[in-house]
């Protein structure tokens, strides 16, 4: 654990130098006070033999071996070509995602916005050399040097997937049908105790999302860039919101079941909830408001402590690869990240339901990234609140 | 006591309603088992065996109930070594601490799992990973144990209790060695005591979660950790319900077997 | 024989255990007591002292310097009080209820039942204690859910279920331990001679008086056993209240969001139930509840 970060980091250090992943000023870790200078890591610059074994952490769902379901198996084929047995570890939240990394007893992850750039200041995610990934070159254009996944123009990861956090409602119990947030932030009351929020910190950004269009006068620019007075406003809103919540959730089935009841009427959800709750009888639709939404996307990073980096590289292009990343991204419900795997999924209507190609479509998401306290929008005049203030408002808004 | 004809109706009807409340849930988890949908609705629109099947055709969690048994046997071991050694030093014994050593035990149990969990989490990380040991199910064995020793010391301790320490002493004088007079006689008063708590320890291992979070390592996936992780799976609901219905009716077995077993005392068993 | 034990060493062995007692309670003593006092005690005080540090913010590496601030913020900030306050309430609720509710099960199954048919009785308790844990939450959670089992159920009579939230953690987590409570009062109550209470009626008592007079002292202590249980496993717990709890949050739920940003505040967090429960055994130690768990 953290406890003893510092001593370990050496001594794996130590080893990662052996196996060609150099280390730099390892350790140290980057300093919230100077915004992001992460350790000056290096990427290897070509792959030596595999190790016989990988260690990922992943979202449920993005390493499957058939053993949860036979029908998703993805880890056989890679374990057969590459001689790579994975081993994996599902984690609940991004938040644990940071946490395992730091153990280093992982060589690679998963992570969403809202973790990446954590784990590049620290120092726990190295930078990727692309060029070792064959399969990079056909991700598409949008996901590549994204504010969460690259420091500097350097890669740090390989992008997998990705999906907004849209607006879904039950068509019978709210009507008009909603265009803007304000149905669950201004207009909740109306549907007091059926409305839901997604379960985490990084909500406050949807928040502020909807405060950038609705009080032009708080100047938000970027909804992971909050300064005091922006980040108190939409902590001010989610109070007032939490009046008319009736659960927040964080996994699938909790939400596809409200919705199925009617324990929740409207709230933020993904495409595949909304899909998943359509196709068992759940009267809902969902879309992207007005006011655009936050979404995810996520990076498979690599460990500057990976014991196995080889197998790490092997991975990231074996789950990018586009038969791959079209069978995750159907069993996930995302849109996949290889421009290619639109052509190999089992459903031919798959990309256009999740606007896999749809750039324009994307133009209106704000993806997850992690506030520091240095503002991401650039401004130098103030310090925005950084993620673990946002951690401590979401337990007092909460309540 | 000499109850009327309206206290004894009275009483049945209300132990009749508390059996109503543990069972009607777990017909649901049996009905809904059956259930076609993906997530959990009431009512269920229709029945189905393809869950089932489904549940059958499954290796995960063939492992993890594989994984469990090996944490849940380990951990129980390890607390009936540690939890008889205990009870037979509170139990025949009067030492300084004593009293200590009784809320001591106790202690495991009482704290939040999630307090245990990331203490040993960071005890284990702090003194096993220098050394290259990682998490792993020896962690969550060694984690089970420690809120497991208190079942089978209760369980044993209050068998001692009942039974005087000479009976051993009785039969030392007659010549028997102290193996001897353990094997012969100690043994079988405390055996059923020590079954009880057994299948009390296994069960708590078998069905603990928070501590298992904490102290599993990589690829470590006990059945309550398998649930868990397959409960946040859009397609897998439905297998987990049928593996919750499978729990229900294989629990009648270990519970069968313990009223069997420990049929020759008054008590069957204590928490 | 006498030969033979001069013979083998094990025999030896014994005989010099059986001169002196100390040796033996330290060869009894020595394995448990490292066990819980190094293993267990030693990783909860690394917990502890670690509650004193702080966490650098951006990268949630602990930094090692001693610092009260985050007892200072537990115990100033009000939604750590409102929400300790919360958790203890339901605590106490749902011992309460598990209490009231185990009482008449255990005299049935102790007394009122055949004999014959209470090994049986007893079995149907424990049965629940071996079904998942998480599956037996669902099951609430499809039960309370809007139009479920529970408002199915009360809706001929004009009411509704409680839906999500603290009524329905509180009648959740009371379910989950209560057979925890049934079964030390099953136990003290069968344990209980026949001849007191018939020696109460005899001496005029109406089956009330005799109920409070001679049952109610004698099954106390095994009450206060079973809220050990009841209590502490409903104030550490945070999954079911992400379950059925709706937007509510316990002390767990706080410990448990800080594990992975913020070690240092989530162990100060962890204070607090720690505290209280083990006030709350000391307080109990007294009827004598850690003699019959």
């Amino acid at each position: 654990m953290r406890l003893i970060r510092t001593p370990r980091a050496a001594a794996f250090c130590a080893a990662a130098l052996l196996l060609t992943t150099a280390c730099g000023s390892s350790g140290s870790g980057g300093s919230s006070a100077t915004g992001l200078h992460p350790p000056a890591l290096k990427a290897p610059a070509e792959l030596g033999r595999t190790e016989g074994r990988v260690n990922l952490i992943a979202w449920a769902g993005y390493v499957e071996d058939g053993s949860n379901d036979p029908g998703a198996d993805w880890v056989s084929g890679f374990e057969k070509r590459t001689g790579c047995q994975v081993r994996s570890k599902v984690a609940a939240s991004s938040d644990e995602m940071v946490k395992l990394m730091k153990t280093g007893a992982y060589d690679a992850v998963s992570a969403s916005g809202d973790a990446s750039l954590r784990l590049i200041a620290s120092g726990d995610a190295a930078p990727v050399n692309t060029g070792l990934v064959p399969n990079y070159k056909d991700v598409f254009e949008g996901l590549k040097h994204g504010a969460w996944n690259s420091v500097d123009g350097r890669m740090y990861g390989i992008p997998h997937g990705r999906g907004a956090n849209l607006l879904m409602y039950d068509t019978a119990k709210v009507t008009p049908a909603p265009t803007s947030w304000s149905a669950v932030f201004d207009d909740a009351a109306r549907h007091k105790g059926h409305v839901t929020a997604y379960d985490s910190p990084i909500y406050i950004a949807d928040a502020a999302l909807y405060l950038k269009a609705r009080r032009p006068e708080l100047g938000i620019k970027n909804p992971y860039a909050l300064d005091r007075k922006q980040f108190d406003a939409a902590v001010a809103l989610l109070k007032r919101q939490n009046e008319y919540v009736g659960e927040y959730w964080s996994d699938y089935l909790k939400e596809v079941s409200a919705f199925k009841s009617g324990d929740s009427v409207v709230g933020t959800t993904w495409q595949v909830i909304a899909n998943l709750a359509a196709s068992e009888g759940a009267k809902v639709k969902a879309l992207v408001p007005k006011e655009g939404s936050t979404g995810w996307s996520d990076t498979w990073m690599v460990s500057s402590k990976a014991k196995h980096p080889n197998c790490a590289y092997k991975w990231l292009d074996w789950i990018v690869s586009p038969k791959v990343n079209a069978q995750v991204a159907e069993y996930f419900g995302e849109a996949p990240a290889n421009s290619r795997a639109c052509a190999e999924t089992t459903d031919k209507n798959f990309c256009a339901v999740y606007h896999a190609a749809d750039e324009d479509y994307w133009q209106k998401i704000a993806f997850w990234n992690t506030p520091i306290e240095q503002c991401l929008d650039g401004r130098r005049d103030v310090t925005c609140v950084p993620y673990a203030e946002w951690v401590r408002a979401w337990t007092e808004i909460k309540g | 006591m000499r109850l009327g004809r309206t206290a004894r109706i009275a009483l049945r009807t209300a132990a009749g309603l508390g059996f109503a409340v543990i069972y009607v849930p777990l017909v649901l988890v049996l009905l809904n088992s059956l259930n076609p949908d993906r997530s959990a609705g009431w009512p269920p629109p229709g029945l189905t065996g393809r869950w089932w099947s489904a549940a059958a055709h499954n290796p995960g969690v063939r492992q993890a109930l594989w994984v469990s048994v090996k944490a849940g046997l380990g951990a129980t071991a390890i607390a009936l070594v540690l939890g008889t050694l205990l009870a037979f030093a509170v139990a025949r014994y009067r030492f300084f601490g004593r009293d200590t050593v009784t809320f001591l035990v106790v202690l495991p149990i009482a704290l939040p799992g999630i307090v245990t969990g990331i203490a040993l989490n960071s005890a284990f990380g702090t003194v096993l990973q220098p050394l290259g040991v990682g998490l792993g199910l020896f962690t969550v064995i060694v984690g089970h144990a420690t809120f497991c020793v208190v079942v089978i010391f209760n369980n044993v301790v209050a068998r001692l209790r009942r039974t005087s320490g000479s009976y051993e002493e009785a039969a030392q004088d007659l010549g028997a060695s102290g193996l001897r007079a353990f094997v012969d006689v100690t043994f079988p008063l405390v055996r059923s005591a020590l079954l009880a708590g057994a299948l009390l320890a296994f069960a708590l291992s078998f069905d603990e979660i928070v501590v298992t979070t904490f102290t599993a390592g990589p690829g470590v996936q006990t059945l309550p950790l398998w649930i868990y992780d397959n409960m946040a799976r859009p397609r897998q609901a439905p297998v987990v319900n049928v593996v919750a219905a499978v729990l229900v009716l294989l629990s009648v077995i270990p519970v069968y077997l313990a009223q069997r077993l420990s049929a020759d005392t008054a008590t069957s068993s204590r928490v | 024989m006498r030969t033979e034990a001069g013979r083998y060493p094990g025999r030896r062995l014994a005989a010099i255990l059986r001169r002196r007692p100390r040796l033996r309670l330290t060869l009894l003593l020595t394995a448990p007591l490292l066990w819980l006092t190094v293993l267990y005690l030693g990783s909860l005080t690394v917990l502890f002292v670690s509650a004193f540090w702080t966490t650098d913010s951006f990268t949630s590496q602990v930094v090692k310097v001693w610092s009260t601030d985050n007892f200072h913020a537990l115990l100033t900030t009000p939604v750590h009080r409102q929400v300790v306050l919360r958790s203890v309430v339901v605590a106490l609720a749902v011992t309460v209820l598990c209490a009231v509710l185990a009482f008449p099960v255990a005299f049935y199954t102790a007394r009122v039942a055949p004999p014959r048919r209470r090994p049986l009785l007893v079995a149907a308790i424990l049965t629940p204690l071996w079904a998942s844990y998480l599956v037996k939450v669902y099951a609430w959670r499809l039960i309370l859910s809007e139009g479920g089992l529970a408002d199915w159920m009360l809706a001929p009579f004009g009411l509704r279920g409680p839906g999500y939230g603290l009524p329905a953690t509180v009648l959740t987590l009371t379910y989950l331990w209560l057979p925890y409570m049934i079964l030390p009062l099953h136990t003290a109550l069968e344990q209980v001679p026949d001849g007191l209470l018939d020696a109460s009626a005899d001496l005029g008592a109406r089956p009330g008086r005799t109920f409070r007079s001679v049952v109610l002292p004698l099954v106390l202590p095994s009450a206060a056993a079973g809220s050990v249980f009841t209590f502490s496993l409903s104030l550490g717990d945070y999954i079911t209240v992400q379950i059925v709890g709706g937007k509510t949050q316990l002390i767990g739920n706080l410990v448990y969001s800080h594990i992975d940003l913020d070690l240092p505040m989530a162990a100060a967090l962890g204070t607090v139930p720690v505290a209280v429960i083990v006030l709350y055994l000391l307080a109990i130690r007294r009827t004598g509840a850690l003699d019959n768990l």
